[in-house]
């Protein structure tokens, strides 16, 4: 196993030239993440957009050791995890980072409680742990007189409140959040996110990635915007400031939603430019 | 953790189709077949030796040879004769010899033709009487056993006094016509399971040849000896006297001489027949049960992938989901055992009361907890081997292709 140790002061995960390619013929080779380079300091709020095909995913999906780069390093708390083997992968999975989806991804056979306590199993928690511990993070987002219940029985908010205590099983450094609002109404999203603000404020870093401008300028503290596999633009939030300037935001979505339309003119902004708030 | 996979895998379980339900029809019937062959054993032995008439009483029986039809040495190229019968009485070690007649008869009830059945003659003296009726199992239920002078009077069988549709229960005092002549009922038979003696007609000798005109004809000889412990030399003896009298060589014998043993040597080869036969069918059913397995698995990966990505990306290993899948299977595969087993018990319980309750035995079933339990452990293990390929396949799953499932 190949475990470079790298103390970075403060940094939890940096991405160092990042690029994932897909081949799908002898010609055509998909430049999904085509040279990211970022850091993400430990108790970030960070927020990724982008347009459809921009690489968010696929760099959340890197950055979560559920897919490796082609090339580049990507260090987790000063490990590269770029080229750890799938079984040390599923081990920093399971146990540094905790992850959301939009569709919430619960696992229908099982009830909520169940659902929580799924991720301690796999790192080999006796059942009675894993129950009690469930039921405090069931508490946590006030679902613990849902025990019992399976998903079906759940509306979109709980559900998502379910997936976020399940994020939370093992107690990880890094929530991941995939467009956490993506499939709920306004009020319910603003719970949502309000979980996740809370878990932030406790130490957690998040990294969201949402096609919501006013989500990203309501709880990030940094905010990427990707096109076409690169960082074209960071906005951050300046020391003491509460949020993040609005028009800006905005500004960064509506410079990202008219290069999208411009799709054909490609920018080699390798890191981006920055700005500061 | 291994009872995690096992509560995972049960969790599964219950939420599945009727699609994976029916897979398990494999094992179901391969385990029902082996637990109930067995659990039955004891009870086929006797069934099949009171449907083949094998008696428990030592006696020599001897027969035309080659194959025949219908009563025992009916249509025989070289009928068993009286001449037979002389030449056996002399023979070492050889009791008595009784000439036996079997033929078909048309028997009517009320005037209503019912049947051709068999009817067997009664020889003369008291002790070839008794000896053929120990032989037969002959004890009366109802009325009298034959008496050397009745000609005109018959005993019958168990079956005849129960009521069906084409007749009433027949009763002591009956008038029934075999072969157009009219006979009265004087007995009627204790019920022995078997087919060939609970129909069974018998009739004085002089009757019978009356109705049937055999001449010096015999079906059979039946063979008491003075020492039943030499039941295989004074059959050795019988072949060779008979041998010599028809001039026949050894291999060409126009005759066959059984002992209770040859007869069961001949049943127990039936009933090897038949428990290979149903060992066979066991296997099918099991190879098809396997290739069920197989197949509801490997639909359950390609279902489930989405489900396989959510547990990889919550820190599931590789082999975390190959065993979750592996247990998966072989908790299939085990119910299918344990309904089986439940099946084939109850198979063996109802079987055996009801060769108790037709043959008068008291035969008890034979449940083997180390059968059932090495079924139950069969069966989680060739669910379990069916899974192994399917389980692999969901194991190397990619997560992220897994998650968009």
């Amino acid at each position: 196993m190949l475990m470079e140790k790298e103390k970075t002061k403060n940094v939890i995960i940096e991405l160092k030239n990042i690029f994932k390619y897909y081949r799908m013929s002898e010609d055509v080779l998909v430049k999904a993440v085509d040279g990211i380079s970022l850091s993400v300091k430990q108790g970030e709020f960070v927020a990724i957009m982008g347009p459809s095909g921009s690489g968010k995913s696929t760099c959340m999906n890197m950055v979560g050791s559920l897919d490796v780069p082609t090339k580049g390093h990507i260090f987790l708390d000063g490990v590269n995890i770029s080229e750890l083997h799938e079984s040390d992968l599923a081990q920093i999975r399971g146990k540094k980072i905790g992850f959301i989806f939009q569709s919430f991804n619960l696992i229908p056979n099982l009830t909520t409680l169940e659902n929580v306590a799924l991720p301690m199993m796999f790192q080999g928690i006796g059942s009675e742990e894993r129950k009690s511990r469930a039921m405090k993070f069931l508490k946590l987002v006030e679902l613990d007189s849902r025990e019992d219940h399976y998903p079906n029985e759940l509306s979109g908010g709980q559900k998502q409140r379910v997936a976020i205590a399940r994020s939370l099983a093992n107690e990880p450094e890094v929530i991941l959040a995939d467009e956490p609002t993506g499939n709920l109404d306004s009020k319910t999203g603003k719970i949502v996110m309000d979980f996740l603000e809370k878990m932030n404020k406790s130490g957690r870093t998040i990294i969201m990635v949402t096609h919501d401008p006013d989500l990203a300028q309501e709880y990030a503290d940094v905010v990427y915007w990707l096109k076409d596999g690169k960082v074209e633009k960071t906005t951050r939030r300046k020391p003491g400031q509460k949020k993040l300037n609005r028009k800006l935001v905005e500004n960064i979505a509506e410079t990202g939603v008219s290069g999208r339309l411009r799709a054909s003119s490609h920018v080699d902004t390798l890191g981006g430019k920055e700005e500061v708030d | 953790m291994i009872s995690d996979y096992f509560n995972l895998a049960f969790k599964n379980l219950k939420h599945r189709g009727v699609r994976s339900w029916l897979t398990l029809l494999g094992i179901f019937i391969g385990v029902v077949a082996v637990v109930a062959l067995i659990g039955l054993g004891a009870g086929l032995k006797t069934a099949i030796n009171s449907q083949f008439g094998v008696s428990t009483t030592e006696l020599i029986t001897v027969q035309a040879g080659g194959v025949t039809f219908g009563p025992p040495g009916s249509g025989a190229a070289n009928p068993i004769t009286t001449n037979d019968l002389r030449i056996i009485s002399n023979v070492n070690n050889v009791d008595l010899a009784i000439g036996r007649n079997i033929g078909t008869l048309k028997i009517e009830f009320r005037n209503e033709a019912v049947a051709f059945i068999s009817a067997g003659s009664l020889p003369s003296g008291k002790e070839e009487r008794d000896f053929v009726h120990e032989a037969n199992q002959a004890e009366v239920m109802d009325g009298f056993l034959l008496e050397e002078g009745d000609t005109n009077k018959v005993v019958l069988g168990y079956s005849y006094s129960v009521k069906n549709k084409e007749r009433g229960a027949v009763e002591i005092g009956d008038k029934i016509l075999l072969n157009d002549k009219t006979f009265r009922v004087k007995g009627i038979l204790r019920k022995t399971g078997s087919f060939i003696t609970d129909y069974m007609v018998l009739l004085n000798e002089a009757p019978m040849e009356d109705l049937l005109d055999y001449g010096d004809d015999l079906s059979l000889i039946v063979v008491k000896m003075k020492d039943k412990d030499l039941m295989d030399k004074t059959k050795l003896d019988i072949e060779n006297a008979l041998r010599r009298y028809r001039d026949v060589k050894v291999g060409d014998e126009d005759f066959v001489v059984s002992t209770p043993a040859a007869s069961l040597k001949t049943v127990n080869s039936i009933l090897t027949g038949i428990q290979i036969f149903i060992v066979i069918i066991a296997f099918v059913s099991v190879f098809i049960g396997v290739i069920g397995i197989v197949n509801t698995m490997g639909t359950s990966v390609v279902e489930r992938k989405k489900e396989i990505g959510i547990m990889k990306s919550i820190g599931a290993r590789n082999e975390n989901i190959f065993w979750q899948f592996f247990i998966e299977a072989g908790l299939l595969g085990f119910v299918g055992g344990l309904l089986g087993v439940i099946f084939g018990t109850a198979i063996t319980v109802f079987g055996i009361f009801g060769i108790n309750y037709q043959f008068g035995t008291e035969l008890v079933p034979d449940i083997n907890l180390f059968l059932i339990f090495f079924a139950l452990l069969g069966s989680f293990c060739v669910g379990a081997i069916a899974g192994i390929i399917p389980a692999m396949n969901a194991a190397k799953q990619n997560p992220v292709d897994a998650l968009r499932g």
